[in-house]
């Protein structure tokens, strides 16, 4: 069925209650089935119709797609086998992540768990085992439920898992199917929870629950809509009910807005502090073949697919975002974008469209990606980074991500911000340095600057592949408990860590490893989320900065003085600068709007606006301990290690403290 | 009659050459689709023919490429499994196991297993539907 109204496109069946009655639903759930054996598709189909399910099937995924593109809102939920001869079962499911943001299941006879891991990153909301018995079936309209939920956050009812279930009884079975038997919801809840406490724009939620609330696509026309509102008002002025007058609230409610504000923040700080990254990355994963799941063409293309999964990009957004990303020097725009955004000098949150001219606007910016951090030499830091990426991409993929992420931060220090954390007069220094801070500042939060923002956005789709009933995976509980942990491990690593001049990263580094084992998720990717296509890697980051920034702003003073000793004048600035206040420049909004998890991104942006000299230095020296971490743990990164030396260079002492 | 188809895929059931997928089927047939478990059985080896004759050829002569047989055993063994065919997904993971040990005269030995399970499935399983089909 096409819901599309004028104003936004509705897929959910619940939006149209006058259409399907609650009491049918999960009933005439459009489920959209692809396998190349036509057995295997005759049988499912079969039990997906006993099901009650509306179903089409298709034996190839190029017909499938199609199908998915030329009807977004005509399905809602896909099945996938994972081999298929015409198109790899993971490559459809990247891009119904990335185009359509609809869950997927996958399925296969193979049960091996690297397999089912892939499944998981890439983004699929759950894997079955072949053969297929009927009631793996019957429950996967809970898996619709869940992305809708994750989607519009704040419409949940946090206060009370029950408003789900009011919600429930008329969408849903009995409560206890609303709570969908797994810990993973309450994960899910929590976070949502968090993520609805520290935004403001809490009170005007309505009480319709997300059940209620059709899913939202945000058109690309929306989406400008909605940027060219934010830019208007000014990201300190960027509130959902105002952005909602200026676009004229093309039937969106104030929570869409507000969801989708929510996101886009996240997705820009996230490319703030990736698209340094992603500058030297998308160059480098190009020339590098390392396919941590295949979807390495680029931290843009990956975190794009990971915001879209998470119902946080627009689809259509994504697309261009990828498609630009993956022709390369588009993916630089964006980033520069976010540069520009981050620094609050430009606010110009041309999130899809904006890129290229934000691009030739900041040159400068580019520059700062491609900058050499503080301490390095810029063709340095660019070979450094090239090998770091290569050698962390043999590594463990999500390292290999995190670590190409955190190797980016580096370079996004570009050697104008070197120049000094000016104060915030200076705009391009302020962009470049705002990036780093921001940059660094997420990596010393969560460690995955982009990744935490990505990491938020993910975790959405995070929580949905937690929920997966064959994995088991507690990854989307962890968002808020990993970020709260990894926040402060990665301080106290900091703080314990032997900062040499160049080791600042083991302590971020070790955070990726404690969180990694925390959750085996494949969460040492915040950034790299996009490779996996899906939020699960992001699901530990997105909670991982939970640590306040006075807490930040401590450890980073003290890691400072460690390190240099510039340290006090940096902790002063930095301590005085919250206490002024200033350090919410972007207000309170900003703040409350970050996910749970990054108040330290939030900082991040909001010094930048503010006083962006205190935060200029801890993020700085975040990125350098990142680095060294991340060196450090490359033990095979020789190359690296002799690059880097940061015995030769020491970081802070660069800094403009 | 029915006893007797009853008691056939009784037979089945203790040989193993079928497992608890095929009853998984047999669940899914209805009034309105009352030939259904026959319709994908007779689906299963029209389709798995296919699959047989390539790796057939593939087995045929060298050089052997062991990652291209084992997807499509893979394939084959996948399929067979949604019939619950037992034996002959047994005979697959046999395979399969020659195929990761590169050894081609496993291989070899191990598909002439598969053919002669499959081959005796589908006998015998056109014997049961006759079965059924008269007894209603």
């Amino acid at each position: 069925m096409n819901l599309g109204t004028a104003s936004s496109s509705v897929s959910w069946k619940s939006s149209n209650n006058d259409r399907v009655s609650d009491q049918q639903f999960p009933a005439c759930l459009r489920v959209l089935v692809v396998d190349d054996d036509p057995t295997c598709l005759r049988i499912l189909e079969k039990m997906l119709r006993n099901c009650h399910y509306e179903v089409t099937k298709s034996n190839r995924a190029e017909i499938a797609l199609s199908m998915l593109r030329e009807n977004r809102n005509g399905f809602d939920i896909v099945i996938s086998d994972v081999h298929m001869p015409d198109m790899d079962g993971f490559k459809l499911l990247e891009h119904v992540n990335l185009e359509m943001d609809l869950p997927v299941i996958m399925m296969s006879a193979d049960d091996s768990k690297d397999v089912v891991m892939k499944a998981v990153t890439h983004g699929a909301c759950d894997y079955l085992i072949k053969p297929v018995r009927i009631e793996a079936l019957k429950n996967i309209w809970q898996h619709v439920i869940r992305k809708k939920k994750h989607e519009f956050p704040k419409d949940r009812d946090f206060d009370q898992s029950t408003s789900v279930e009011d919600n429930g009884d008329r969408q849903q079975k009995p409560p206890e199917d609303v709570d969908y038997s797994s810990s993973a919801n309450e994960g899910n809840w929590k976070i949502s929870k968090r993520r609805k406490e520290e935004e403001d724009e809490n009170e005007e939620r309505d009480d319709s629950s997300t059940l209620k609330k059709p899913r939202v696509v945000w058109s690309v026309d929306h989406h400008q809509q909605f940027v060219q509102a934010v830019n208007q008002l000014g990201i300190d002025n960027a509130v959902p009910k105002k952005i909602l007058e200026l676009m004229n609230g093309p039937g969106l409610t104030r929570e869409n807005v507000a969801s989708h504000l929510q996101k886009y923040r996240l997705y820009l700080r996230r490319l703030s502090g990736v698209s340094q990254h992603q500058n030297g990355l998308n160059n480098s994963f190009m020339g590098h073949p390392v396919a941590t799941y295949g979807t390495m063409t680029s931290f843009n293309g990956l975190e794009l697919q990971a915001l879209a999964a998470t119902g946080q990009l627009p689809a259509q957004s994504l697309a261009t975002l990828q498609a630009a990303a993956l022709g390369q020097s588009a993916i630089s725009m964006p980033l520069v974008d976010q540069r520009n955004l981050f620094s609050f000098e430009n606010p110009k949150f041309r999130f899809p469209e904006g890129q290229q001219q934000q691009l030739n606007n900041s040159n400068k910016q580019i520059n700062l990606l491609h900058g050499i951090p503080t301490t390095m030499e810029p063709k340095q830091l660019a070979d450094l980074h090239q090998s770091f990426v290569a050698v962390n991409m043999q590594g463990c993929p999500r390292m290999q991500q995190s670590n190409a992420l955190l190797m980016h931060m580096p370079q996004q220090q570009p050697s104008n911000g070197q120049v000094s954390r000016p104060p915030l007069s200076m705009s391009q220094p302020l962009s470049s340095n705002g990036i780093r801070n921001s940059i660094v500042e997420t990596v010393r939060g969560p460690v995955y600057n982009p990744v935490s923002q990505a990491s938020s956005v993910v975790d959405f789709s995070l929580n949905q592949n937690a929920e997966l009933q064959n994995n088991g995976f507690p990854l989307v509980r962890s968002n808020s408990g990993m970020s709260t942990l990894t926040s402060k491990r990665l301080l106290q690593e900091e703080v314990n860590s032997d900062i040499k001049g160049s080791r600042g990263f083991p302590a971020g580094y070790d955070i990726f490893e404690e969180l990694h084992q925390q959750k085996s998720q494949e969460w040492g990717l915040p950034n790299v989320g996009s490779t996996f296509g899906a939020s699960t890697d992001h699901s530990s980051i997105p909670g991982t900065l939970n640590v306040s920034p006075s807490m930040l702003v401590q450890q980073v003073s003290s890691m400072k003085n460690r390190q240099n000793g510039n340290s006090l004048p940096i902790s002063k600035v930095f301590c005085s600068r919250e206490e002024s206040g200033s350090v919410n420049p972007m207000g309170g909004p900003q703040l409350n709007l970050l996910p749970s998890g990054n108040l330290l991104t939030v900082k991040a942006e909001q010094l930048p606006d503010t006083s962006y000299q205190s935060t200029f230095f801890p993020e700085q020296f975040g990125q350098d301990d990142l680095m060294s971490a991340l060196l450090k743990q490359q033990e095979s990164v020789g190359q690296v290690e002799s690059e880097f030396s940061f015995d030769g260079y020491s970081p802070l002492d660069n800094l403009p403290v | 009659m029915q006893r007797q188809a009853a008691s056939m895929k009784r037979s089945l059931f203790n040989q193993e050459y079928l497992d608890e997928q095929f009853n998984e089927l047999e669940e899914l047939q209805d009034d309105a689709n009352p030939n259904f478990v026959e319709e994908v059985v007779n689906l299963f080896f029209t389709d798995s023919a296919r699959l047989i004759r390539n790796i057939e050829l593939a087995l045929a002569n060298g050089p052997y490429d062991f990652g291209r047989l084992d997807d499509m055993m893979h394939q084959f063994k996948g399929s067979s499994s949604s019939i619950g065919a037992k034996r002959v997904k047994r005979e697959c993971s046999q395979f399969q196991e020659y195929c990761n040990g590169r050894n081609i005269e496993g291989c070899k030995r191990a598909f002439q297993g598969v053919k002669q399970e499959y081959a005796t499935l589908k006998t015998k399983l056109d014997a049961y539907f006759q079965m059924a089909r008269e007894a209603s």
